[in-house]
């Protein structure tokens, strides 16, 4: 039986089937955060059950971290009893933490990846919706609840049903200063934020094939947006090469090893979907989000829609949207005024990010009034991209250069726009309040925010780019 | 687990589609390990923007006080993967969900806590929201696992699908992990294999160390 990259990580992966028809699939690596640990970790020692292998368990300190220089558990007061629960719930159990202080903290989705602890045709777990990023590694990767993350704790294991199986094809060759996350929030666009529910989606195709690692990940994390189970990417050489020599992965006769099963990790050409999906990348504009959900996208030389042209089942949705963005049918989004920018999250903080968001702003200025933020994914990442003059490009221009964290994504570190303001942002979701109560978030690639801070506006970059040469 | 078997409650209408974990449990409304999930349940909606009550989230309306079923639309709880989504419903007496769909985690994570998701098939999805809508909270709606069925006022019983391992689960009140633990002999023959067969799988060391 042909089989799919998925189906041959999920059958190798398959312990056993559990009385109520769960498949039991074990987990290889298991990513922890402190916003949904410490509670895990407490339902565990009240029922005395131990953690099963802390040796492939790995603890990340990332939602509630402040991200100003020369932070501590402190520096924002109501993370303090998430930092201090995780560090004795690790040690406790005996789980390698990378703590605030740590040369290698960072987001969970970075961090994991980075220092090798992510591998292609691994499975990878991580008690939040944003886990499918490492499959742009080959990895496959589920994001759970809290329950589900003490009952790997406990067992190594996730039950799970079976998902389905989709392909999405991304044709052609990415323009200059189309990235990833264009790519992504067309495919949002297109397919709906729920039309990859219950599937396990693999991105292939030459633009796809095309894509830095990086740019891979930024792809794979945005597939939960649609309402994906997981994403991922088949290894190839730029996986491993990218993968060779971090800290946690295999080496020596291991790595020869491991690098031979790895090339085996594709779909067959005859594998079945259950449902595929094409996007030609050839003609794709940047891409930004114009309303409340990661669905309501354009390119950005487009015009917001008039609900009355849009699906009827859609429409109050659309008509809510346009009210809370404080946006009117038919105007064009590039040219409006925003009060932030953010660069950072899972989604858009790896060193190429800030390098393309660098090269956009090097030697200009934020526009006056515009508070404009960076956020590293990692320490790592941090340490790097100030080894290459980046901090210097982002301070100098008048951008916040901060610690590694989630911060804006989701605001859990208090990082969080002031009511009514505009903000274009680089993370995944741009609901309602998300980044502050009644913040307007507009989700874009890290060059069209990059741009937007200099203009004070909704901006395309490359006119920005043209306009400056 | 808390089992399930029946359950009768005000049924309290929020059709709407996507309504998305950041609305139901807002992360800022997580700043304690231990916060009010009572609270915390559409606690954007349900103020002002004053601070005071929002009469007009259904929530806050008198009939609805003491909910039960929520009813609403298609991909419910979509985005985040927080619990708390969960925790804010049945610290509001609310055992059971009646949506057009479900996102994929907050159905698992429903499962987890007995709180029962229902999808009820066309047109009685439809007919359900209507009676929902007509009786306004003046009268309790039951939905019953056991029989699959949900009753009350307005029409005929409608009968509903759902798998019957989550319907086992609910009923029985089983302990997760419990029920995987059984099978411990196969977790760990399957590490034995993998550690011959894809070693690296089963280390992660840390090599500078």
């Amino acid at each position: 039986m042909p089989k799919t990259l998925f189906e041959k990580i999920w059958d190798a992966h398959l312990v056993a089937r559990r009385a109520d028809g769960r498949e039991l699939i074990y987990i290889d690596r298991h990513v922890l955060h402190e916003l949904h640990a410490p509670h895990a970790f407490e339902q565990l020692e009240r029922q005395h059950r131990p953690v099963r292998r802390p040796d492939l368990t790995f603890s990340m300190q990332d939602h509630t971290v402040a991200t100003k220089p020369g932070r501590d558990d402190e520096t924002n007061p109501s993370g303090a009893a998430f930092l201090k629960a995780m560090r004795e719930g690790s040690r406790r159990n005996g789980i390698r933490l990378f703590d605030i202080d740590d040369p290698e903290q960072g987001i969970c989705h970075v961090v994991a990846p980075e220092v090798g602890i992510v591998l292609p045709g691994a499975t990878h777990a991580v008690p939040d919706s944003h886990a499918s990023t490492v499959g742009g590694l080959g990895a496959l990767a589920f994001g759970c609840g809290t329950s589900e993350l003490a009952h790997i704790l406990a067992t190594q294991v996730m039950a799970l049903k079976r998902p389905k199986r989709m392909r999405v094809r991304l044709d052609g060759r990415l323009a200059a200063h189309v990235s990833a996350k264009d790519v992504a929030l067309r495919l949002i666009a297109e397919l709906g934020v729920a039309g990859a529910r219950g599937y396990v989606v693999e991105y292939c195709g030459a633009a796809a094939r095309a894509m830095p690692i990086e740019q891979r990940m930024t792809l794979c994390n945005l597939n939960i947006e649609m309402g994906g189970r997981s994403g991922l990417v088949a290894p190839d050489d730029a996986a491993f090469g990218w993968i060779a020599g971090r800290a946690f992965a295999p080496q020596g006769a291991m790595w020869d090893r491991a690098l031979a099963h790895w090339r085996t990790l594709a779909s067959d050409d005859d594998a079945e979907f259950d449902r595929e999906h094409v996007l030609d990348c050839s003609n794709l504009e940047p891409q930004i989000t114009w309303g409340t959900d990661p669905g309501q996208v354009l390119g950005i030389s487009g015009c917001v829609p008039d609900p009355v042209t849009v699906d009827a089942s859609r429409r109050a949705a659309a008509e809510s949207a346009l009210a809370y963005m404080g946006l009117t049918p038919g105007m064009a989004l590039a040219g409006l005024a925003v009060n932030r920018v953010f660069i950072g999250s899972c989604t858009n903080s790896r060193l190429p990010d800030l390098k393309a968001a660098a090269e956009v702003v090097r030697g200009r200025r934020v526009a006056p009034g515009v508070v404009a933020m960076v956020v590293p994914g990692s320490t790592t990442v941090k340490r790097e991209a100030e080894a290459a003059g980046l901090d210097a490009v982002f301070r100098d221009a008048g951008f916040f250069w901060g610690e590694s964290g989630c911060s804006m994504c989701a605001g859990g570190n208090g990082d969080r726009g002031a009511p009514g303001e505009r903000c274009v942002s680089t993370t995944n979701r741009n609901f309602e309040h998300r980044q502050g109560p009644k913040v307007r978030t507009h989700l874009a690639s890290p060059e069209t925010a990059a741009a937007t801070a200099l203009t004070g506006r909704i901006a395309d970059v490359r006119q920005v780019l043209s306009r400056h040469a | 687990m808390q089992p399930f078997t029946s359950h009768s409650g005000i049924a309290v209408p929020l059709l709407k589609d996507d309504i998305n974990t950041d609305q139901i449990a807002p992360v800022q409304a997580m700043r304690a390990l231990k916060p009010d999930y009572k609270a915390l349940l559409f606690m954007r909606a349900r103020r002002r923007d004053d601070g005071g009550e929002d009469p007009d989230f259904v929530l806050n309306q008198p009939q609805f006080r003491n909910p039960g079923i929520l009813v609403t639309g298609h991909n419910f709880g979509a985005g985040s993967s927080r619990e708390a989504a969960v925790w804010g419903m049945l610290a509001n007496g609310i055992r059971v969900i009646v949506a057009r769909s479900f996102a994929d985690i907050y159905r698992e994570n429903c499962l987890q806590n007995g709180l029962l998701p229902v999808t009820l098939a066309m047109p009685d999805a439809q007919a359900f929201e209507a009676r929902v809508l007509a009786v306004n909270g003046v009268a309790p709606f039951t939905v019953d696992l056991t029989t699959q069925r949900i009753s009350g006022p307005g029409g005929p019983d409608l009968a509903f699908e759902i798998p019957a391992a989550d319907r086992m689960r609910l009923i029985e009140g089983l302990d997760d992990i419990g029920l995987t633990l059984k099978h411990t002999d196969a977790i760990a023959s399957w590490e034995r294999r993998m550690a011959t067969e894809q070693p690296w799988l089963q280390t992660a060391r840390d090599h500078r160390a």
